[in-house]
């Protein structure tokens, strides 16, 4: 595991100090490693994070026993999978401030689509190569991306319905000008 | 062509033509920018605009000139310092558009952020891009298609919204019916409208089976404090009145590197931009792994705009 890691930190640095030596940033590199490359912060709740400024594991025990939630947190409505899921097949029981792989991994909230990418593995690969989800920025250059739960609240992923803009005006109702047929 | 010539030539003896100190071009050019302000009814026509060149035979000092010139007309008219960029087509760069229909939720951003964008004018407010609401039982079958839709909330239930715009084609049948040669198919694949040299004929609109093009009918109502000042000749500088206009790929940002307005602002991601010759690319990645269909395929107008299903 270490030396793993240790291969990573030496991989990454490397990418880093890419952009240095040549004059364009490489392309398609380790997709979307979360260093480099500007993703937003994830969309916290005002005030909820860090967790562990309740969550200390001091004045409040740890409690795995899978149960709904009634003093805390309760506008969460779980409609991802809620039958076979809760809150610590995600959030780490331990380490509060991080989530969790199956693996037993800690990722952090930045790296989320880490987690994410272990059931929709199709959306993962199209969102690194800039498929999946939304890019701005530069369409040769520097590109922004989106996480996951910038789009999909993690707990409801449903993609939220919008009010649509004014649609176009019926040639009906467009009014005549002076100075113009129309 | 031939006038280009004589411009380089030494000016002829100016006693023997018009007199009144005048030189006989500069005589004959006052003469026609008259008859022509008589003949179209349009005062504000200068006489340097009514003999501007079609666009692609200006030379660099001409380009420069007529630059200045719709700079200073912007700023009398708007009291903004517009730019009017000529930043030519990158090399080795085709663009190439994939929208995904799995995606988009017809919630008409796009459309408005275009109007922003490209300087349209706002009342009556021509939009370049057009969504239609779609039956998912019917598929893309344009006869069950709604362009007014307006509900409270986007996407409804039973249906799907396919946004249309110019498919930048590789063959344009309206380049092929202008007249005039106003409209032409640049190196990366946009077509462009010289607005100065249009005539407003519309046979472009007529040619077009994508419903793309659009005609000012009127001036365009333009709001000065809602123009864009980032323009391009080609692109979203301020149309005059009767002038052809279309979808440019947003010339003016992309041509610097940047998406397109409606790329920039889509909330779902649907629309992928970039370059077809680059083999990294996202669009060439769509093209290479995704479902991909063009619009109206058998008309053989071989569009760089793709629909896909990214699912």
């Amino acid at each position: 595991m270490n030396a793993r890691l240790i291969r990573f930190a030496g991989l990454s640095l490397l990418l880093l100090a890419l952009p240095a030596m040549a004059k364009e940033p490489p392309k398609k590199a380790e997709p979307i490693a979360q260093e480099g490359i500007q993703v937003p912060k994830p969309p916290f709740t005002e005030g909820i994070f860090p967790c562990t400024g309740c969550h200390d594991g001091k004045s409040m025990k740890v409690n795995t026993t899978r149960r709904a939630l009634v003093d805390m947190h309760g506008d969460i409505e779980l409609k991802h999978g809620p039958e076979s899921r809760w809150c610590l097949d995600c959030h780490d029981a331990n380490s509060r401030d991080n989530l969790h792989l199956a693996s037993g991994e800690k990722v952090d909230f930045t790296a989320s689509y880490k987690l994410c990418g272990q059931c929709h593995g199709d959306k993962f690969r199209d969102w690194r190569e800039g498929i999946h989800g939304k890019r701005t920025g530069s369409w040769n250059g520097q590109k922004q991306y989106l996480l996951c739960v910038n789009c999909h609240n993690p707990h409801s992923p449903r993609f939220a319905a919008l009010k649509p803009m004014p649609p176009p005006a019926r040639p009906e109702a467009i009014q005549t000008r002076t100075g113009g047929a129309r | 062509m031939t006038d280009s010539k004589l411009t380089s030539l030494p000016e002829p003896s100016t006693e023997a033509s018009g007199g009144c100190g005048l030189g006989r071009r500069e005589f004959l050019g006052v003469g026609v920018a008259a008859v022509a302000t008589a003949l179209t009814g349009c005062g504000t026509l200068s006489k340097e605009e009514f003999l501007q060149h079609n666009f692609q035979e200006l030379s660099k000092e001409e380009v420069l000139s007529v630059i200045a010139r719709l700079e200073k007309e912007y700023k009398a008219k708007y009291g903004k310092d517009v730019k009017v960029g000529t930043t030519p087509a990158m090399p080795g760069v085709i663009f190439g558009y994939a929208l995904d229909l799995s995606r988009c939720i017809g919630c008409r951003r796009c459309v408005h952020a275009c109007v922003k964008e490209n300087n349209q004018s706002r009342n009556p407010e021509v939009q370049w891009i057009r969504v239609l609401q779609l039956d998912k039982e019917e598929g893309v079958n344009l006869q069950h298609a709604e362009q007014y839709y307006n509900p409270a909330e986007v996407p409804e239930e039973g249906h799907f919204y396919m946004p249309i715009q110019c498919q930048q084609c590789k063959k344009p049948p309206c380049v092929k019916v202008c007249p005039v040669g106003a409209t032409w198919r640049e190196k990366d694949g946009i077509v462009v409208v010289d607005y100065n040299w249009c005539i407003g004929c519309r046979y472009c609109m007529a040619a077009c089976p994508y419903g793309a093009r659009h005609f000012n009918w009127g001036e365009p109502n333009l709001p000065p404090d809602q123009v864009n000042t980032d323009t391009h000749y080609l692109g979203n500088r301020p149309r005059p009145k009767g002038v052809v206009e279309k979808c440019t790929f947003c010339v003016q940002r992309t041509r610097k590197g940047l998406y397109p307005a409606c790329v920039e602002i889509c909330p779902t991601g649907s629309r992928k931009f970039g370059n077809l010759l680059d083999k990294t690319s996202e669009i060439r990645y769509v093209l290479e792994n995704k479902r991909v269909f063009k619009l109206k395929e058998e008309l053989n107008t071989q569009p760089n705009f793709f629909y896909f299903y990214g699912v």
